[in-house]
């Protein structure tokens, strides 16, 4: 085996030539397991074929570097172990750039259990015709606090492009989401900035959710501003069972379960079904078991959008797209709430307490239906938008 | 004892002028640990070296193994009832992975895969894993994982081929983690608590370590005891499937493990049926789902995510996610029996 190793002052350049496709797996996972904190681990430009993870554990202070995204290509392709691309566990201050991660068997790049994880110019992207098979995440950190997602692309999730799950102190900008499930969703966690991205021709551009029997019970502080959420109509392809599943197709932003979170300043445009919905957990027919956990949205606050659609029926075939859909026709509004309040949030006479309203304001092209959904949809019909002016300062 | 690393330089250039500390360095053979007595592939310990088993121990595709644990000179090991023994600094447990040729006679023409070792150190658990050369003289230190063919015949006659994958340092720490930190998985009091056969007899692994005087501590009456899980006279079918899962999942699948994600916990001791899985919804499951809802559907084990994931092939689905390129038919059936007589309440 030919292997010219070159250090440098502060990096390591990881020399690939004349190495077969497994002594390329085998080098540069054991630079992985032996690098120090400081290191960084540069990668030429090229495409590498990996069969198993690459795994970077306990450490810190280390820079993955590529040549840019569309230089520097790791493909998973022919992958027989591991469940993931690359995985990063139990580490702290770790940048992963340019390169990008295609075509792993699950998920393209896991990080848990990490302080400070940044991704800068990475894709991640299963190649192809987006389907079932495609791995879940393409972007997955999970119980990690301080997550930068910075000029990203994801494309071809399974589940979702850009996904932070059980996480603290998160940003995602200037990054795009493209033919995934979800393109952006932040799950579970607490004080996420979402801005100047891109999410398009998913089947739901962005997603903020609260779900049961997790180890980090609740989200909140979440601000999804500035992005541009447009032409998520891609059929679901994802596999049943998992909660994305349940996403109409023709979905701008959808809100499950979540608090705190104010969505503002986006552009949401020829999202076919649901350009921003709002709904507890009991409108995904989904059994809870959970005593600590909130079924339901509150402390939601929606202004300055954009709304925008083409004219049309909902593209939704899931019942609660084909419930607005034979209503509404052309007319479907372009807020949807399923009117499933919490209680213990409301005063006497049956509005909400301070701070925790669903305040939906000064939108351009606002219009709300509230589904009435604790009700069988009895009542379910156009609300005037002043039910909704309030504030939650 | 002597102890055989040796401090010394590190094979990568220490780049940050803040680095300090002197981590040691392993052996780069097997042969100079000093575990074996004649030769090696034989696969017999040292005296200093005691061989345990475990009642159910992990799948590992088919694969046999051996075990030994050596505890540093005159200590002694805490009693504890439930998890893994808190075994002294200087403990060394040694796991040997192997195939007979036909595993219809156990123990003859064996070829040796790996052997992984785990080593207290003050500063905690260290993993590391030897794989074994060609002739079988010597294994050699590799951090980076390996994978080679092995065939065999299986207990019922039929030729087999896998692709035995030997992990790398960090997914040691996949599996061997509790809180980050590394940590031994099988030997606890439940899981020794059964016979093993030493070259002075037959005996109950707890009452040997006992009388050797590695255990103190230990009290009368009945122990705690994991059931064998292909064996009915140890246990009743659910006991059964419940160490099953605890030694094939729970490693991962506990409230510390590196699954805690998923809120599927399937130790033994688990209580909540949800964190069982019964009736759960997936987290993070993907094309896992196999498309199913549940995890746990009682009664109906087809419908099941977790039996379904036991079953497939696919990377990136089948569980356990490292070690199982073949599907463990034996303990599907267990499990599949375990949910379809699972009554739904």
């Amino acid at each position: 085996m030919k292997s010219i190793v070159l250090f440098f002052i502060g990096s390591v350049v990881f020399s690939l030539q004349g190495l077969s496709q497994a002594d390329v797996q085998k080098k540069l996972q054991k630079q992985l397991i032996l690098a120090e904190a400081g290191a960084v681990i540069e990668l030429p430009e090229g495409v590498f074929e990996f069969t198993n993870t690459l795994s970077l554990e306990e450490k810190k202070k280390i820079t993955i570097r590529g040549k840019g995204m569309n230089k520097t290509k790791l493909s998973f392709k022919g992958q027989t172990d591991g469940a993931e691309g690359i995985r990063v566990s139990n580490c702290d201050d770790i940048i992963l750039e340019g390169f990008s991660v295609q075509d792993a068997k699950g998920d393209a790049i896991k990080t848990m259990h990490v302080n400070n994880i940044t991704f800068r110019d990475v894709k991640t992207e299963w190649t192809g015709t987006p389907g079932p098979q495609n791995g879940g995440y393409g972007f997955y950190p999970v119980q990690c606090d301080g997550v930068m997602i910075d000029q990203c692309e994801a494309m071809g999730a399974s589940d979702a492009g850009i996904y932070v799950g059980q996480s603290k102190n998160i940003v995602v900008k200037n990054s795009k989401a493209y033919y995934n499930v979800a393109g952006i969703e932040i799950e579970n966690s607490i004080h996420a900035e979402v801005f100047n991205n891109e999410a398009y021709q998913n089947t739901g551009g962005v997603l903020v959710f609260d779900l049961p029997d997790l180890v980090q019970k609740k989200g909140g502080d979440v601000n999804v501003h500035d992005n541009n959420i447009h032409d998520n109509n891609f059929p679901n392809f994802a596999p049943k069972g998992n909660i994305v599943a349940s996403v109409p197709t023709g979905t701008g932003i959808l809100i499950l379960a979540a608090k705190g979170v104010n969505i503002f300043k986006n552009k949401i445009i020829n999202n076919q079904s649901v350009s921003t919905g709002i709904i507890s957990y009991f409108t995904t027919g989904k059994p809870i078991k959970d005593k600590l956990y909130d079924p339901y949205p509150s402390a939601i606050s929606i202004y300055d959008n954009q709304f925008e659609r083409q004219v049309g029926r909902p593209v939704s075939a899931d019942p609660l797209g084909m419930l607005v859909s034979k209503r509404f026709k052309e007319n479907t509004p372009h807020i949807i709430y399923d009117g499933i309040k919490n209680k213990a949030l409301l005063d006497a006479n049956g509005n909400w307490t301070a701070g925790n309203c669903i305040s939906i304001v000064n939108n351009t092209n606002q219009s709300i239906v509230n589904l009435d959904a604790s009700n069988l949809f009895k009542d379910m019909a156009i609300v005037p938008n002043e039910m909704f002016n309030c504030t939650n300062k | 004892m002597v102890r055989i690393f040796s401090i010394g330089l590190l094979f990568v250039i220490l780049i940050n002028s803040s680095f300090k500390t002197n981590k040691p360095t392993y052996p780069e053979n097997l042969s100079e640990w000093g575990i074996f007595e004649g030769k090696m592939s034989q696969l017999v310990p040292k005296k200093d070296l005691v061989p345990y088993a475990l009642n159910t121990p992990l799948y590992s595709d088919y694969s046999e193994k051996s075990r030994f644990i050596r505890l540093p000179k005159g200590a002694k090991v805490d009693y504890k009832a439930q998890g893994v023994l808190d075994f002294p600094t200087g403990t060394l447990i040694v796991k040997n992975f192997y195939y007979s040729a036909d595993q219809r006679s156990l123990g003859k023409e064996i070829e040796v895969m790996e052997t992984r070792l785990l080593i207290h150190e003050s500063d905690g658990w260290k993993a590391m894993t030897y794989v074994w050369n060609e002739d079988q003289s010597d294994a050699v230190l590799e951090i980076a994982g390996d994978q080679k063919q092995v065939k065999f015949i299986n207990p019922q006659g039929i030729a087999q081929e896998v692709r035995y994958v030997v992990p790398n340092q960090n997914q040691c720490k996949g599996c061997h983690n509790s809180n980050d930190k590394m940590m031994p998985i099988g030997p606890s009091v439940a899981q020794m608590n059964g016979d093993y056969k030493y070259s002075s007899g037959k005996q109950n692994q707890i009452d040997y370590w006992k009388t050797h005087g590695i255990l103190k501590s230990v009290p009368n009456g009945n122990l705690p005891k994991a059931a064998v899980w292909n064996d009915p006279s140890t246990g009743d079918l659910n006991a059964r499937a419940r160490a099953y899962l605890e030694i094939n999942c729970a490693h991962c699948h506990r409230s510390d493990g590196p699954a805690q994600t998923s809120g599927l916990y399937l130790t033994a001791h688990e209580t909540n049926p949800t964190a069982l899985g019964i009736n759960k919804t997936p987290v993070a499951a993907g094309n896992g789902s196999g498309g199913n809802l549940y995890d746990i559907v009682p009664g109906d084990a087809n419908a099941s995510i977790l039996l379904y994931r036991m079953k497939t092939k696919a990377p990136g689905e089948r569980m356990p996610e490292l070690g199982r390129n073949l599907v463990h038919e034996e303990g599907v059936a267990l499990i599949q029996q375990w949910i379809n007589e699972m009554k739904n309440k």
